[in-house]
């Protein structure tokens, strides 16, 4: 047995499935391996309790009433500002901007931050293994700048191309948006490395940590982040909230894109001041019972022992990755060195879709398509893949059911 | 349950293998493009007419194989037909893919083999790609 196995069977798996009552049904009248956790992970009572709760018993809108129940809201709300500040690192929970997602607040950077700071001839460096929603947003702010987008490559390992990044990153370039984790291959890219280069160029650095912070201990000021984004429903919390991270003195230059209610310090017909960093970024009722449960998630996750978590997910990633090659057909997109949660494969000439149905009838749960990274599937001369994606309550017997499964898809198709 | 030997019929299995028609046309009368930006599914219809009647129909791309199969059987149901007729088979074969109890009666019997499809409601659209396609070249004026 292996370290990491050994480290895995010490793990009490069973116990924390107890704790995710989805994890028991049955699909298709098999029951349920769910590998999607790279689009949404299941929520474990703790996090759907804390949500309930607040919403059966203590609603209330928060920094506006004089009453008890607001001022509970208001102070369970801002508890969660700094519990996501501890869990990122960050110097303050003031760095802590609530969004409704990742890809509110990569477009809250994009269009407050980047785009009245642009010029054009200024270039944004993005990688060819973002999420859409790390590069539409820039190439949206791009196009209104007249900047110029270019792109970090990615070899056929499925890791970025650092040597062609002194050819990519310039003295023009002002923003670098990476992805921590590739959301297709699993990658882990090195952050900290492209943020030394970036401030040496002196751009910002803004990185999409949505496929990061589930697996891994993040901190920001060691990666020199300058900002960084996740959302909640992909670490065991609720969906509709997400949040960024953003350095004390880059959110003060940065201009809010909604104006409305809760943002403001004093208001005339002709105009308006904003209120402090963040709370200027926060415009209207914000998803106050979600960020109650993105609280519990974080302390659901903080319950944990982070280095056995680190070791079974590895231990599951590696296991699959294994598993999959040997599956007659099975061909793996990339091989990263450092991989995280996700492992991504075709199975020529069967289309990744009719895999996944036929996987869905074995009780397995993968995402088929182009996973929001058209242009990674372009790179690597695919249309879609398959990918499996883990959570730590995720078992090397659920690996089992998918190749069980790719038996299958062989036996329909072959 | 839903069986995926009821979706994967051997007829459409076989047309996923060797689809017929697969080809991009030369003096086309008019051409489509099907495309799915959910799943990246992206198919070609072309279409050449005599008169009102479908001389030449034939599709290329990239899609699952239920999407490839619909489209090869879609070729070989709908030329000859008139576009009345072809629009007519349009409207019975989505009406099975989407109302409970359809099962196709009426259609030629390689089109009815998709009914399995309805108990999969999100491989609908994979069917249904070619003959949206194929509709917009029967409903526009051709170019």
């Amino acid at each position: 047995m292996t370290g990491a196995a050994a480290v895995a069977s010490a793990f009490d798996v069973a116990r924390i499935r107890r704790e995710f009552p989805v994890l028991r049904t049955r699909v298709q009248g098999r029951p349920l391996a769910y590998l999607d956790n790279g689009a949404t992970s299941q929520k474990p009572l703790a996090v759907v309790e804390a949500e309930g709760d607040f919403a059966l018993l203590e609603s209330a809108n928060v920094h506006r009433g004089v009453h008890t129940l607001s001022f509970r809201a208001t102070e369970r709300f801002d508890q969660v500002r700094h519990d996501v500040a501890s869990f990122l690192g960050a110097a303050s929970p003031s760095e802590i901007v609530f969004t409704s997602g990742t890809t509110a607040a990569i477009n809250q950077v994009a269009q407050g931050f980047a785009r009245p700071m642009l010029t054009a001839g200024d270039e944004i460096l993005v990688t060819e293994m973002e999420h859409h929603s790390n590069l539409v947003p820039w190439q949206m702010v791009a196009r209104a700048a007249g900047a110029r987008l270019r792109a970090i490559p990615v070899t056929e390992r499925g890791e970025l191309d650092l040597g062609a990044l002194d050819r990519v990153l310039t003295a023009r370039t002002r923003i670098v948006a990476v992805a921590h984790v590739s959301n297709v291959l699993g990658t882990l890219n090195p952050v900290r490395q492209l943020a030394e280069a970036a401030h040496a160029v002196g751009a910002t650095v803004v990185v999409d940590g949505a496929q990061a912070v589930p697996h891994l201990p993040v901190d920001v000021r060691a990666l020199g982040a300058d900002f960084y984004a996740a959302s909640a429903h992909k670490m065991y919390g609720p969906t509709g909230v997400g949040f960024l991270y953003g350095r004390a003195d880059l959110l003060e230059r940065m201009v809010p894109t909604q104006g409305g209610g809760g943002m403001i310090q004093r208001v005339t017909l002709e105009e308006c001041t904003f209120a402090p960093v963040p709370q200027r970024f926060e415009a209207g009722t914000p998803p106050i019972a979600q960020v109650v449960g993105l609280g519990a998630a974080i302390r659901w996750m903080q319950s944990l022992d982070g280095d056995a978590v680190v070791a079974h997910e590895s231990d599951l990633v590696t296991y699959a990755a294994g598993q999959l090659a040997s599956v007659r057909g099975v061909r793996l997109i990339g091989a990263p060195v450092h991989r995280v949660g996700v492992v991504s494969f075709v199975m020529d000439p069967v289309h990744p879709h009719d895999i996944g149905t036929v996987l869905d009838a074995h009780g397995v749960a993968v995402r088929a398509g182009h996973h929001c990274a058209q242009p990674l599937m372009d790179r690597f001369r695919v249309p879609a893949t398959v990918r499996a994606s883990f959570a730590v309550y995720n078992t090397r017997a659920e690996v089992d059911a998918l190749v069980a499964g790719l038996a299958d898809v062989q036996r329909i198709f072959g | 349950m839903s069986d995926t030997r009821e979706l994967y019929q051997l007829v459409i299995l076989d047309h996923n293998r060797s689809p017929r028609n697969f080809r991009a046309m030369d003096g086309a009368d008019r051409v489509a493009e099907g495309y799915n930006p959910m799943c990246g599914d992206q198919l070609k219809v072309w279409v050449r007419f005599d008169g009102d009647r479908i001389a030449d129909v034939s599709f290329h791309g990239s899609g699952c194989a239920i999407s490839k199969a619909s489209a090869s059987l879609m070729t070989t149901a709908v030329v000859g037909k008139t576009r009345e007729e072809a629009k007519a088979l349009f409207e019975g074969f989505h009406r099975m893919l989407t109302t409970e109890g359809d099962t196709g009666a009426g259609l030629p019997s390689k089109l009815a083999v998709f009914a399995g499809v309805r108990e999969f409601p999100m491989r609908v659209k994979c069917a249904t790609l070619s003959w949206h396609a194929l509709k917009s070249t029967l409903e526009n004026p051709a170019s």
